[in-house]
């Protein structure tokens, strides 16, 4: 039982906290990887691949697919519904005054600082993520096989790409896979 | 509930649950959707009222796609809508991941896949590393932006602390910072 209960509050906190669309929830995935055994930071990497090639906001998929890392099929169920559910109540109250929430002030200036602290939240996650892939420790005993030197040009050839032509990520993460498996990645 | 009314949050349902279906990555990605199936087909809300509701919903918790949907049912059917359209946006991502995660450990085990995972994981680290570009280059508009995200930065990646810390002080800080801030 007790797993279910920690995996509610985690997801309703994740839903209360996690603003600014898109990969706002990463943060909170990345630091569940550290302070519960339900997932690792590498699993977590696959679920934003899987959550970016399939159908659905990316939010909903990554909370879905690390409930069922956490607790199976009822861990998914349930941490989804936990990260909507102050959505939903926040929702109800806002569809009464929907105009006069838009234009408060305080609204405005307290996102005019959120965001900047969310961009650094993804950009921490970003650095982490980048030190865990690129750089092999545990295979590294000597300076010139730490560097993982064939992921690394992956890496900036698809940032590169990325930036040149603005398609959709689920373009880049195919092109990946196929480089993956011819270079034996 | 009457007839009627349980029928119309069918119908709101099922909309939402083939935008969930077709729609990769949620937020922006769905508003051609919604305008066409929303607002031209069934004139549930108006073109300008899903614009509205969008830039709204970048501005609450949770996800954007779930709160735009939940803003739309609520205009339909009030609360019975609102919820409706929440549950049949997130029905698609809830089925069609559970299905994926229940097969893929197979998956990984076969050689290949690892590997195409191995090139996958450094497609991701790009991605999340251009997502914070981004973002950076929207947010970071002032002196104060760029404090507040150093501050951010160095006290998540340096502290064990809570997501949650960092995203509750610089919306403090904000509130401050207009106060202070003679308009």
């Amino acid at each position: 039982m007790s797993v279910y209960l920690t995996l509610a509050g985690e997801f309703l906190k994740i839903g209360l906290f996690s603003v600014g669309g898109g990969l706002a929830t990463l943060p909170f995935l990345y630091k569940l990887a550290d302070s519960h055994d339900w997932f690792t930071r590498a699993t977590l990497v696959d679920m934003i691949a899987i959550s970016e090639s399939t159908p659905g906001p990316i939010g909903i998929n990554m909370a879905t697919y690390a409930g069922y890392a956490a607790a199976g099929v009822y861990g998914g169920v349930l941490a989804t519904l936990a990260l909507v559910f102050p959505s939903v109540v926040i929702a109800l109250f806002i569809t009464k005054a929907l105009d006069a929430f838009r234009d408060d002030k305080s609204v405005k200036a307290a996102f005019y600082g959120v965001r900047p602290a969310v961009t650094a939240l993804i950009a921490s996650a970003a650095l982490g993520f980048m030190k865990m892939m690129l750089i092999d420790i545990e295979n590294g005993s000597s300076a010139a096989n730490i560097l993982n030197v064939k992921r690394i040009a992956l890496f900036a050839v698809t940032l590169y790409l990325m930036k040149k032509y603005d398609k959709h990520p689920v373009f880049y993460i195919g092109g990946a896979a196929i480089a993956g498996a011819a270079l034996k990645l | 509930m009457n007839p009627a009314a349980f029928r119309e949050c069918i119908d709101i349902f099922a909309v939402f649950l083939k935008i969930g279906a077709l729609t990769f990555g949620g937020g922006y990605t769905m508003l051609p959707l919604l305008r066409a199936d929303i607002a031209e087909k069934r004139k549930w809300a108006s073109e300008d009222d899903i614009i509205d509701f969008y830039a709204v919903s970048q501005s609450l918790p949770g996800i954007v796609a779930v709160n735009t949907s939940m803003l739309i049912g609520y205009k339909k059917a009030k609360i019975p809508g609102l919820v409706s359209a929440c549950l049949g946006m997130i029905c698609p991502s809830v089925m069609i991941i559970l299905a994926i995660a229940l097969f893929i450990q197979n998956f990984l085990a076969v050689k290949t896949v690892g590997h195409a995972f191995g090139g996958i994981r450094a497609a991701v680290a790009a991605l999340i590393v251009k997502t914070a570009f981004d973002m950076g280059k929207k947010c970071l508009v002032d002196g104060a932006c760029a404090l507040i995200f150093a501050a951010a930065f160095l006290a998540f990646t340096l502290a064990d602390i809570s997501p949650v810390i960092p995203v509750a002080a610089g919306g403090m800080a904000g509130i401050v910072l207009a106060r202070r801030r003679p308009s």
